[in-house]
């Protein structure tokens, strides 16, 4: 009798470890809010719901950059959740961290299969051997976005071709004698008019291939085609054409109210535009310069990508590759590409939307897709990679304020920004030596 | 004749400030002593690594001009917070001080804006001087002026400079009201017979006898200037266009915090800290000596 009670006691005791053991905690710390904080939720929640051995916890730490300080403060009390999101532009801080992270590739195990995702997608986060480094979450390109009711009112054809800025440049011209007041804005001006237009036209952003063979590397966008483009913008200010609205998607607000005829600004706006805009949009791939390139390069991305932290145990990188596993499956990538806008990081999951005829009901929609994949990358549109890149876009927005208020000629902002932001890089090299 | 209480031994009065000491000494030693050590190092953010440089984080700051223009920056700034914030409230403390009908409701009006956090009422700003959407924005446009904060910087430096005084407005009213209501009746009612108008009551009579609280308050908006305005430079202008805004404080955070340098924002830090040592020394060896308690 004794011995069946201890039997039992064992079995018992066993029984509440193994089911302590069945659901292992994955922490997942990101950076997002509102209707994508809503989406980020639903993703954790169909994942935690589909298994029973890992529990995905989900905690908002604030915008990106808190989200990353977040990051490094848990890191040096040693309490780093599992996952941390990072934007795009601290690429290269978190790749510097070698023994504070753990690249996605071994995380995941031999049968990984990198070939699967889109290659401009993640050659912003492959090491230079071709790994995975981190897996790319939320990733976006910037687009023309077209206002055509605006276009009519002026006079202008609204099917006009728009695809260099010679042709933009002429629509400015008759926009602004129609005598409308916002012809042009923009949103995250260095990303589209600097790091993208340098991507676009294949000429370097920074040496050593925007900085992927090496943090030795020094900016190089005060260039003959950059100045150009940046002089014409200036032009285009000076003279009522381009209104600066902010360093951010400020100019966002006054395109969905109808006051702007022509937008640069991420494919990811799309949710935001299609849900307030009470005219008629068109998404357009965005312009080139004739005089630059015969025919445009790719766009590279903007957005977050998932960091694995070191650290762990095994169990928990089990539940970290399982998740990941499951957010790069075709339905999840497919949902969260429709409902967002965000590039669908695998091209099944783009195949999938297609023949779910999305991208025929939503016309525009695969714009970004093509402008993104339709060329292979080279060493200029691989993307950046670039410490302190934060702070560096901090001093391109300043300089480039500097040509709109017209203080400063583009070829002497672009210097001052070069100069400036090679101070940073070089502390970044040397604090990652 | 020695009229102060002294000790015999050096135990008792060591205990007695013992709990002072240890708190100064958790609180400012360690954390100062700290930044000095950092300043000297540069760090990669996740603290895998440090590197000794000596003074290469001080020789890299002054040699950076945008850092030596934001000593001139936070110069004017906190100037300017201070006139203008301790003018308007000594003006309306003035006003409330002669008010006999209702000066109740007229103080607690005054008061309120002391409520309002700094990033909220940095906010609450940047709405009405918002470049597109702001009303005062709208109105000025409407006179032919043409409201750009985010791409003037005299215009930028003024937004956050009344931002930040505002708020600062209320307790400043506070103290000086106080203050005079201090003074004596009886004093200024003798000036007023022997023929003294109003101005030369002030100068030779009010003036004086409210100078430590305009010292107080010169020595608190002061250091309110220098660190506690962070929150309205930041919703409003984040240190821009240009830098124009950038006060010493707040390149302590973005190089910190956005630029992930610890070892220059360590260095930041104990540039101010001097600054400030420097400050109090000043204010308390010379402005005090004019002040009559």
């Amino acid at each position: 009798m004794k011995h069946t009670i201890s039997v039992l006691a064992a079995a018992a005791v066993l029984g509440s470890a193994q089911s302590a053991m069945a659901q292992t905690e994955v922490e997942f710390w990101h950076a997002f809010t509102g209707r994508l904080g809503e989406l980020v939720a639903e993703q954790v929640e169909t994942f935690n719901s589909s298994q029973s051995d890992y529990t995905i916890v989900a905690t908002h730490k604030g915008n990106y950059s808190e989200t990353l300080n977040a990051g490094i403060a848990a890191f040096r009390a040693g309490e780093q959740p599992d996952i941390l999101m990072v934007f795009e532009v601290g690429t290269a801080t978190m790749m510097g961290a070698k023994g504070a992270i753990k690249p996605v590739y071994e995380v995941m195990g031999s049968g990984f299969d990198q070939s699967k995702y889109i290659g401009s997608v993640k050659g912003y986060y492959t090491s230079p051997d071709g790994d995975m480094l981190s897996l790319p979450f939320n990733s976006s390109t910037p687009v023309l976005w077209v206002n055509r009711d605006k276009l009519q009112e002026a006079g202008i054809d609204p099917d006009t071709d728009l695809s260099t800025w010679e042709q933009v440049g002429t629509v400015l011209d008759q926009l602004k004698e129609a005598g409308v007041d916002c012809p042009m804005t923009t949103a995250w001006q260095s990303w589209i008019h600097l790091e993208n237009f340098s991507a676009y036209h294949d000429v370097p952003f920074a040496t050593q291939s925007n900085g992927f063979d090496g943090t030795d590397t020094e900016l190089a966008f005060n260039s003959a085609a950059q100045v150009a483009h940046i002089g014409a913008m200036g032009e285009w200010a000076k003279d009522g054409k381009f209104i600066y609205a902010g360093r951010r998607n400020e100019g966002g607000a006054n395109f969905r109210a109808g006051e702007c005829a022509l937008f640069t600004e991420s494919s990811a706006g799309y949710a935001g535009i299609n849900a307030e805009a009470e005219f008629d949009f068109e998404v357009r791939p965005l312009p080139y310069w004739t005089a630059v390139a015969s025919e445009p390069q790719n766009t590279i991305i903007g957005g977050a990508s998932l960091w694995v932290m070191e650290g762990q145990s095994d169990e928990e990188y089990a539940g970290v590759a399982a998740f990941m596993d499951f957010l790069s499956s075709a339905e999840i990538q497919a949902k969260w590409h429709q409902d967002t806008g965000y590039l669908p990081i695998t091209s099944e999951a783009g195949d999938l939307t297609r023949s779910q005829g999305f991208y025929e009901a939503n016309p525009g929609t695969d714009i970004a897709v093509i402008q993104m994949t339709a060329k292979e990358p080279t060493s200029n549109s691989k993307g950046l990679r670039l410490g302190s890149f934060d702070q560096i876009r901090g001093i391109i927005d300043e300089e480039l304020e500097a040509v709109w208020s017209g203080d400063k000629d583009a070829q002497t902002a672009m210097d001052s920004a070069v100069e400036r932001g090679n101070a940073l890089l070089r502390r970044f090299e040397q604090a990652s030596r | 004749m020695e009229k102060r209480v002294t000790f015999k031994g050096i135990w008792l009065p060591l205990l007695l400030v013992l709990p002072q000491i240890l708190i100064t000494a958790i609180f400012f030693f360690y954390p100062a002593g700290q930044a000095i050590w950092q300043s000297l190092f540069i760090p990669d953010p996740f603290g895998l690594s440090m590197q000794w440089v000596g003074l290469g984080n001080f020789e890299y700051l002054f040699s950076d001009r945008y850092y030596r223009a934001s000593f001139v920056t936070t110069a004017v700034f906190s100037i300017l917070v201070t006139v203008v914030s301790m003018g308007v409230a000594l003006y309306l403390a003035i006003l409330a001080d002669r008010l006999i009908k209702g000066s109740g409701t007229y103080r607690t009006l005054l008061i309120w804006p002391y409520a309002v956090a700094p990033a909220v009422a940095g906010v609450l700003w940047l709405f009405m001087f918002n470049t597109r959407v702001g009303v005062v924005t709208w109105y000025l446009g409407h006179l032919g002026y043409d409201w750009n904060h985010v791409l003037n910087e005299g215009e930028a430096m003024g937004l956050v400079v009344v931002a930040s005084a505002w708020g600062r407005i209320s307790y400043n009213f506070l103290f000086f009201l106080a203050g005079l209501q201090a003074i004596p009746k009886s004093v200024i009612e003798a000036a007023a017979i022997d023929g003294a108008h109003f101005w030369t009551r002030f100068r030779t009579i009010v003036w004086p006898l409210l100078s430590p609280t305009t010292f107080f308050l010169l020595v608190v908006n002061i250091i309110y200037a220098f660190f506690e305005t962070f929150g309205v430079i930041h919703t409003i202008t984040s240190g821009g266009p240009q830098q124009a805004t950038t006060i010493l404080v707040y390149k302590v955070y973005s190089d910190g915090f956005v630029g992930q340098d610890l070892g220059s924002s360590a260095a930041q830090s104990v540039v101010l800290l001097f600054i400030v040592s420097i400050l109090t020394v000043v204010q308390f060896k010379y402005i005090e000596r004019r002040v009559h308690y």
